[in-house]
């Protein structure tokens, strides 16, 4: 039933053995004791284990670890060194974006996701890419507003 | 330095938070730990006959009521709800028994080998059940674990003078917390003393479940708090439960146990905001002036008390609004079910009254002709006259202000008549609801019941720490708190400390509850900081203690409820606009607009994410968040299946804040957390009703009750 895998695990080739039906957040907390990415439904619904697969959006709950063979994989601890991290960290700080902070790491993924589609979007264009994640306390206005700012302050950066 | 308190600072725990690094109580993994997962009834209501277990792995326990040292009840306001069930259970969902391990997986595979023998009981599963004469009751021989009364002025008189009178009833459904993260504790028993770590709001409530579960005194309990991931409410008394299960299943193994829900379990098992049917009478005298009112609320608690006699009277005390109502009379009644037991929720029994007086207020205007904003402006409450328990409010009410804000961002009255005399079909409308929101807990409360008291402790280093026993659950208390104290001593906020409370090192100054923290922990803050400010230059540590001293012209009766309910009162406009789609009933959200007095706020950034988060969920209150209980057992069990708004239901919201300093508030400032919840969704239903020209009496609302009101005038 183990097997081994092998992927990119931010930035650096990882391998394990192990069960592939097992849950790549469960592999990600557990195993590499990655614990920014966060279990608010264990569905698909609510964002908070947002990860970057290849650099696109994806709920960890939902992917299978023997599915990643190869693949490249970033979660907030490998992407809170980068240059783009420290342009959305001031800008979530001056937009007060940050509440219970649950749903934050995932956040900050979909933000990194959509500006790195769209460096100048919208507030529509924000509104639906950050429409997988929930957030229970902040009405989203906010986090909006950091989203905008961090494309305006990181021009070029993306 | 006092006067701009408000400007913004950055968060204290932003960075933390921002990273990933901030530890919540499921992130923690303890050396040697243990995993539980709760079995559960299935059914409503039913004697336990049997319970058969499977023989058990090496290192793997069953831990239940037969292991509680001392007294198998979860200390709240009465005894009535078991750690575990014993011989009978009473909703779907009531934890029986923990299956304790190291693999979760084989956690799994035991709970589905024990098998419990069941002898039905005929369960009272809806508040109408309850009024029948055909069922045993749940709580002791009565059907309510409350029925209150409250009395102002002459009822009979007040319906004498009616010409017009008016009956009509509201019901509101399940609203759930949904906090983020899920409700999670850790149990830990060394040296004699047993610890729980968790998501808590409430640290000594624990505590002293603890005490009370272990027969033992406060030396040998200790409660930490751990990063909370979102509570309003939800994580006010049920880790008191879940803290006690993991507490003695640690005692029993003697190793930690982390206990974390799933999501689905969440939803179904945990406290919610209280299904209401609210019937109010009304009598209104020939110069459209309200002469009387009275109502009749039931809140359906479900099998055990928790709160819900608590979060009744706050329904009770807000039934009339922000209106003078000379004559009044309300009966309020708590109605035990086979349900899940409901509780707190950000709000605590407001909103469901809050929304039937403002529909009320509406319907009343629509069927006299009137315009509905000048009908409920006509009877605004003003400084010096009598609350609805016969207190004062005291201070003065800046309503009209608000009012005039809102209408000025939204443009309201324009809108109003604009789309009132429209005569294309697209289905607009704009509504307005006003509320107020008592702050802090309700009369003799904080003296009688609370006490409290927090220190502050001048370090040799020359920082400062903040000891007092309240939670930032997100809500920013971390920066507000040490706020106040940095601008009493002309400290950089950098040199005041705030540890999440652990109960062995700080001072009770209370539960975060009941928008009481900023203004009563806050202002006994402030005074410490007074105190401690001429000393900042002694060597070495100081201390200084502050304990709370009641309002002396504050009087109140907690058996007839008459008096100053609440020390203070903070007020709120909101409007929101609307269109509906005319084919599929569907409400889209085209505008939110508020105005608040909550005295002065501490940071004016931290207050806006307060309004806006709190609207949101108000609104999702109002039209999307529908939970059902059929059979005892609750339908909505996946965030696929409840849904809260996302941000695309959203639109971005303007507010402005009015300046009303509270002399016994810190910096003036009142409460807040709440207030913001309030009014969403009666602002919502105003405009839903506008829109389409019919009454609104139900929330959530749904495209088919919308249907169903435009096609029968009502829904049955």
């Amino acid at each position: 039933m183990g097997k081994r895998i092998e992927f990119t695990l931010n930035h650096q080739k990882v391998s394990l053995e192990t069960d592939p039906l097992r849950r790549l957040l469960d592999v990600l907390r557990e195993d590499f004791e990655l614990t920014g990415p966060k279990e608010g439904c264990g569905e698909g619904e609510c964002g908070a284990c947002s990860v970057l697969l290849n650099g696109r959006l994806v709920n960890s709950c939902l992917i299978a670890v023997g599915t990643i063979e190869g693949q490249e994989i970033t979660t907030i601890e490998g992407y809170r060194d980068s240059e783009r991290f420290k342009v959305l960290d001031q800008a979530f700080a001056d937009a007060g974006a940050v509440q219970c902070g649950f749903c934050i790491p995932g956040m900050i993924m979909a933000a990194e996701a959509l500006l790195r589609k769209n460096s100048k979007p919208s507030e529509m264009e924000i509104r639906e890419g950050i429409s997988g994640n929930l957030c229970r306390c902040t009405g989203y206005g906010m986090i909006v507003e950091a989203i905008q700012l961090a494309a305006e302050r990181g021009a070029g950066l993306w | 330095m006092s006067a701009d308190i408000n400007i913004p600072v950055q968060k204290v725990d932003h960075r933390e938070k921002v990273t990933g690094e901030a530890a919540y109580v499921a992130d923690i993994k303890l050396p040697g730990m243990l995993y539980a997962k709760t079995l559960r009834s299935e059914k409503a209501r039913a004697w336990i006959k049997a319970i058969h277990r499977p023989e058990l792995p090496e290192g793997y326990f069953i831990v239940d009521h037969s292991d509680i040292p001392g007294q198998n009840r979860v200390k709240i306001v009465i005894n009535d709800q078991p750690f575990f069930a014993e011989d009978r259970v009473n909703y779907i969902g009531e934890p029986i028994l923990l299956v304790v391990g190291p693999e979760k997986q084989i956690l799994l595979e035991i709970m589905a080998q024990i098998r419990v023998d069941y002898q039905d009981i005929p369960p009272i599963l809806t508040m109408e059940d309850a009024e029948t004469p055909d069922f045993q009751p749940i709580f002791e021989d009565k059907k309510y674990f409350a029925d209150y009364q409250i009395t102002k002025g002459n009822q009979e008189a007040g319906f004498a003078q009616g010409k017009f009178i008016f009956e009509e009833e509201f019901t509101t459904g399940y609203q759930e917390q949904l906090y983020l993260e899920p409700q999670g504790v850790i149990g830990v028993y060394e040296n004699n003393q047993i610890t729980v770590y968790g998501s808590i709001q409430c640290p000594y409530y624990v505590r002293d479940a603890l005490m009370q579960a272990f027969g033992w005194g406060s030396e040998r309990v200790k409660v930490v708090q751990t990063t909370l991931g979102g509570a309003f409410g939800g994580k006010e008394d049920y880790p008191s439960l879940i803290g006690g299960q993991v507490a003695v299943a640690a005692y029993k193994t003697g190793k930690p146990v982390q206990l974390i829900f799933d999501r689905s379990e969440d939803l179904e098992v945990t406290t919610k905001r209280h299904p209401a049917v609210i019937r109010l009478r009304s009598a209104v005298d020939e110069n459209f002036k309200i002469t009387a009112l009275q109502a009749d609320i039931r809140y359906n608690a479900g099998a055990y008390c928790g709160l819900s006699n608590v979060v009744l009277q706050r329904g009770m005390f807000n039934i009339a609004g922000v209106y003078q109502i000379p004559n009044i009379e309300v009966r309020g009644r708590t109605v035990a079910t086979n349900t899940v037991p409901n509780g707190a929720f950000r709000g605590f029994g407001a909103p469901q009254a809050i929304f039937a007086i403002e529909m009320l207020m509406q319907i009343m205007a629509q069927k006299l002709d009137l315009d509905p904003l000048e009908f409920k402006m006509k009877h605004l409450v003003q400084k010096g006259e009598l609350t609805i328990t016969s207190g004062t409010f005291r201070q003065e009410v800046k309503l009209p202000e608000l009012i005039a804000a809102v209408d000025q961002i939204s443009d309201y009255r324009r809108k109003t008549n604009e789309f009132r005399s429209s005569k294309e079909k697209a289905l607009k409308g704009i509504g307005m609801s006003l509320f107020l929101h008592g702050c802090g807990f309700t009369g003799s409360g904080e003296r009688d019941f609370i006490k409290s008291q927090v220190k502050l402790r001048k370090l040799p280093d020359g920082k400062v720490e903040i000891l007092a026993a309240n939670t930032d659950m997100g809500q920013g208390l971390k920066t507000t708190l040490r706020k106040i104290v940095a601008n009493s001593l002309d400290l950089p906020i950098e040199s005041i400390i705030y540890q999440n409370p652990d109960t062995t090192l700080v001072p009770n100054s209370g539960p975060t509850v009941a928008s009481r923290t900023v203004m009563i922990v806050g202002k006994l803050l402030e005074e410490a900081a007074l105190k401690l400010k001429p000393r900042l230059n002694e060597p070495g540590e100081v201390e200084v203690v502050e304990n709370y001293r009641h309002p002396l012209d504050m009087q109140w009766d907690d058996a007839t409820f008459r008096g100053d309910a609440y020390p203070a009162f903070s007020w709120g406009v909101n409007a929101v606009e609307v269109e509906v789609d005319p084919r599929t009933y569907e409400v889209q959200i085209k505008g939110i607009w508020s105005a608040f007095d909550v005295g002065k706020a501490i940071d004016d950034r931290i207050m806006r994410g307060q309004i806006e988060g709190g609207i949101l969920q108000g609104l999702g209150f109002g039209c999307l968040e529908k939970m059902e209980c059929r059979q005892g057992k609750i339908q909505q069990r996946s965030v696929t299946d409840y849904i809260i708004p996302t941000a695309m239901d959203s639109v971005k919201m303007e507010h402005r804040l009015i300046d009303n300093l509270y002399a016994d508030g810190p910096f003036g400032a009142k409460g807040a957390g709440e207030l913001t919840l309030i009014g969403g969704a009666p602002a919502l239903a105003a405009a839903v009703s506008n829109a389409l020209g019919v009454p609104i009496h139900r929330l959530p609302i749904t495209p088919e009750y919308l249907m169903e009101v435009v096609k029968n005038g009502k829904a049955d």
